[in-house]
Formats: C-alpha cells, structure tokens, sequence
C-alpha cells in the first residue's frame, strides 16, 4: 500500500513535470523535447525519492550530487529543479530568452546546477572527479550522472568509464537515457553501441538494466546500486524518445524541435 | 645571473610537495607523465591526493573539473601538446566556463623540447587559452619563477593554464634568472634591466636569452629594457605602455608561433594605446622538427642573436 502511494506520488510529479517542459519548450521557441520528454520519471526518482539534497542550501556539502551530461535536457533538469524548489516556476517562462536565469543549457548561475554541459561526453568524467573528493574527504554523498545513449560514442566516456573502475567508485551511478534515437536517426545507424550493456560489465563496472518508465524497477535500481562495492554502477535505462506526447514519440525531428504553441491545448489533453 | 642551471619540472614537484603540506585542498591529478613531470613527488607523499588517470587526457581535465566543483585545488598536467593540444572543449566548456579552480601546470611547450620532434613541440598553447574567457595565462621564465608561480596560484581562485619548458641543457635545466625569495607577482611583468633604446619584452625560455641579447647590444651601444612579462594574461598593459612610451620600439620573443601568443599580445596593447614598431620574435607559423633543444633554438630563430638581430632592425 506504501508502495502504491509512493509510485502513485511519483507518477503525478511525472505528468506535471512534462507538462512543464512542453509549456516552457512552446514559451522559448526553440530546444529539445525528446530527449527531456524521455529522461522524466529518471530525474523524479532521484530528486524526489532517492536523492539527499536542499533546494533551500543548494551548495549543501554532503548533498548527494545529480550531473546532467546530456546538456540538452535542460527543460528537464529546469523543470525539475523548479517543481523541487531551487528557483521560481516563472523562470521557467523565460527559457533561452536574453538577460534570464535559464540558459539554453545547463549553467552554473543557476541554482541546482552542479556542471555547465552542452558539449556531450564530458559530465562522467565530472562525476568521477566528485565522487573521488567524497573518497578523499570521507564524505557520504553519492554522486549520480545522466548521460544519453548518443553520447556513449564519445570516446571520454570510455576514459572515465576506466577511471571510475580503477579508482573503485562505489559512490557513483551513471545512468543511460537508452531512448535509441540521436540528432540524425537511430544511434544503431548512426553509430552502432550494442551490446551496450555487455560493453560497461566488460569495464568492470555493476550493469543493472530497467524499464525506464517502472518506478518499482528504478527504485530498486538506485536502492541496489547502494549495496554493489568496490564498484561504480551502471542503470541503463530502456526509454522513449518524446515519451507521452504520441507525435513525438520515436521522433529524430523533435530530438531538437520545441513544439508550437497552438498544438499545446492538444497536448495538455494528452498528459491530463 | 644565468650561470646556474635549474629544472622548471623539479621546480613544479617540489612546490606541489611544499603545497601539499601547507594545504590539505591540494589535489595532484597526472596522465601517465607523473614521473617526467615530477608531480610524482607529489604522489609519493600524498598517495590519497594523487591520481593517475593514465593517457587520458580529456578524462584528466573532466576529472580535475569535478575534484574542482567539490571544492579542491586541482593540479593537473603533463606534456602541453596534450593538454590544453587535446583538450580545448573540457577546458573552455566545463572549467573556464563554471571558473573552476584548477591550474593546468603542463610542460615541453616549445621546439626546446627537442629529439621527439614536431608532434611534440606545442608551439600554439599560449593562443589557445589566452582566448578563453577567465583562464589566466603564465609562462614562468626559470626554475625559481616556476616555483614561485606554482604556490602563488593556490592562493588565487579560478583557472589557469601555466607553461613550462624541459630545458635546454643537460639534465632538462634552464638558467636561473631569479634569485630565491624574489619580489614576483602575477599580473606585474618584472622589469629586469632599464635602457632606452629598446624594450625587449619576452616570457619562459626566452626571457635569459634576451638578457644575453642586452649585453651584447650594449657592447654596441644599444641600451636595452629587458621585461619579463611571464603573465601574458591578464597581461600588465601599464608597465608594457610605460616601457613604448620610454623606449619607442618594442622587440618581442617567445618559444611559440609568433601568431596568438606573446608578440600578439604586447602588439594589441600597444596598438590601443601608445602605437609603436614592434618586432616578433618565435616561430615563423610553422612546425618543429627533431634535433637537440640548442640547434632547434638557433634553427627557427630563438637565441639571444635573434632578439639582438631584431633590436637592430628598426
């Protein structure tokens, strides 16, 4: 019954989250649904069951740390951070606009922010580098690094994949938004990753795979995650680029296209 | 003045060892160089502070970046073809960008590197960071100012990227130009000799090379300023200016393309604000070659005779 509550929680927190990113995308004009579309229930699973953090002392030291490497979700981590309470929900309205707080990607002026991002690749090898200091300091925190599938063709992932295997980093979790579409078409024809999974337990690191759409799955992804040492973990995440809007959904066209704002009456309807 | 020798890379092991000690914020971060580059002596004394994140270089910079963000001061280094060579985007979009506190301490820039060749010379450092916003450039001109450097910059928050030669003689050494305990900022270009003929502005290797210049010019009657100007960003636009204004006619000389670096800094400055002949002295917008460190110098025109060659050319 507890159970059922909390997914029932995490759910509503979804709807409104998308609802959110669309509202803000169709205000900005321009940037990327898919892959925020696809990465919802992630993000609510962190900031709202799994993560210690204080939106009222965003600089926290033994906050547990959330780096969005795939940069161009930010209408996500925005939406997110302003249902959580880092910044005023208005902000949201002014996305990508001169002189905001919001910039098209992830800055650090912006509370909540732990890494500027835009350029894919880099944010694990940040992770890895936070989660060395909490080893250095003796420090609790965990640190946790959404990337996209795309990304996994830069080579610095593999690097920090090696780093974070080496150094042991049981305190860091990476997490594949595995939605299979990228800017040009379908990763698999673009540049192929598979066997994805296969090729992260080949660098020693704990491979769980889940439904990125399960909260019970993702619960216990992140809960497991917990138990593995000596290990850094691994959720590749099965998702859904443009998830919950049908004329999105496995779309490379709105990988990087904002929705227009006479189509958003017919898209509140979808996610009521 | 320049008869004793001093490795710049022993001069960085050493103030990471005196660093460490006196800050335990200090964290030490290599690529499979850490024994050329000295920071080994780091690792050494502080295993828990030290990383070696193998060749790597991308992953170097992304990982200092982190350490930064959770509040430490990051040394990361090794050879300058790679980093900043492989690295501009972690560079500009992660830590100048966020204005990290990591200091990119990288060595062999120039053709003084020598037998390794071309591939190994970076000859364009100094263009690539002084362009990114908030990074600070220095470019430290003995074992004494490298050491000096390396401590100061602990002190002072942000990025920055330093250059450092292997040396020219035996033993990977350079002159000592400095004494120890000298009175040395960042930001303030060190006057080293008055004359006021012409002001011979250089950094790194080339500063005890336009010293030599100076005497041989005065054995020509050509009295020479001799300006160290090691920070070449944010460069010391007063003391550059005061020296137009004395001199009339500016030399310029450093180990690296004569576009982007040293010479086109000083060239900026004086074109704004008190326009006078410039000369350059670097590398012609070329490629290094292999050969030993002396031949190179006098091969691609970075000796004490070229800077005096350009002081007599106005």
């Amino acid at each position: 019954m507890e159970t059922a509550r909390e997914v029932t929680r995490l759910q509503d927190i979804s709807r409104n989250t998308r609802k959110l990113i669309l509202g803000t995308l169709a205000e900005a004009g321009s940037g990327h649904p898919g892959g925020s579309l696809s990465a919802v229930e992630l993000l609510v699973t962190l900031y709202f069951y799994k993560m210690k953090h204080d939106p009222k002392n965003p600089k926290w030291l033994d906050r547990d740390r959330f780096i969005l490497s795939k940069g161009h979700a930010a209408p996500l981590l925005y939406s997110i951070l302003a249902e959580a309470g880092y910044f005023p929900a208005e902000e949201l309205q002014h996305l990508r606009k001169l002189n905001a707080l919001l910039q098209g990607h992830p800055d650090m002026k912006i509370p909540g922010v732990e890494m500027p991002a835009g350029s894919e690749g880099i944010g694990l090898s940040v992770g890895v580098g936070e989660a060395l200091a909490a080893k250095i300091d003796g420090r609790a925190y965990r640190t946790y690094v959404l990337m996209g599938d795309g990304e996994q063709q830069e080579g610095e992932v593999w690097e920090a994949a090696m780093s974070a295997a080496k150094f042991k980093l049981d305190n860091l979790v990476a997490i594949i938004d595995r939605n299979g579409i990228q800017q040009d078409g379908l990763t698999e024809q673009i540049m192929p990753l598979e066997p994805l999974a296969s090729k992260w337990r080949a660098f020693n690191w704990n491979v769980i795979e889940v439904d990125g759409y399960d909260f019970l799955q993702l619960i216990d992804a992140f809960d497991n995650a917990e138990m593995a040492k000596h290990k850094p973990t691994i959720v590749i995440a099965h998702t859904v680029k443009g998830k919950g809007v049908s004329f999105m959904e496995w779309s490379p066209t709105y990988h990087g296209t904002a929705p227009s704002k006479d189509k958003m009456t017919d898209i509140y309807k979808e996610l009521k | 003045m320049l008869e004793k020798q001093g490795s710049m890379r022993n001069a960085y092991g050493e103030a990471l060892v005196e660093l460490g000690a006196s800050n335990p914020g200090v964290v030490v971060l290599g690529a499979d160089t850490t024994e050329s580059m000295k920071s080994g002596m780091f690792g050494a004394k502080y295993p828990d502070r030290f990383f070696n994140l193998g060749i790597a270089e991308a992953n170097l910079v992304g990982v200092a970046a982190g350490l930064a963000l959770a509040g430490k001061v990051v040394y990361a280094g090794t050879y300058a073809i790679f980093v900043p060579g492989k690295c501009v985007d972690q560079i500009r979009n992660v830590i100048a960008y966020a204005d990290l506190n990591v200091k990119l301490v990288c060595s062999h820039g120039g053709v003084s590197v020598g037998p390794d060749g071309g591939s190994h010379q970076q000859l364009e450092d100094i263009a690539l960071m002084r362009v990114v916003p908030r990074m600070k450039v220095v470019i430290p001109a003995d074992y004494t100012a490298v050491k000096g450097t390396v401590k100061a910059i602990a002190e002072i928050p942000g990025p920055f990227y330093v250059r450092i030669t292997r040396g020219v003689v035996k033993g990977s050494t350079s002159p000592i130009i400095y004494e120890d305990g000298f009175d040395y900022k960042l930001g303030k270009a060190q006057v080293l000799r008055e004359g006021g003929d012409v002001a011979i502005m250089a950094c790194g290797l080339m500063v005890a090379e336009s010293l030599r210049a100076a005497e041989a010019l005065k054995a020509k009657g050509v009295e020479a300023s001799v300006i160290d100007v090691h920070t070449v960003k944010p460069i010391d636009e007063e003391t550059i200016v005061k020296y137009a204004k004395k001199c009339g006619k500016i030399v310029t000389a450093e180990e690296h393309n004569i576009f982007g670096g040293l010479g086109s800094a000083i060239a900026e400055v004086v074109t704004e604000h008190y326009p006078v002949a410039v000369r350059r002295v670097g590398v012609k917008d070329r490629f290094g070659e292999s050969g030993e460190a002396q031949e190179l110098l006098n091969k691609y025109g970075l000796t004490a005779e070229h800077i005096e060659q350009a002081a007599l050319s106005f």
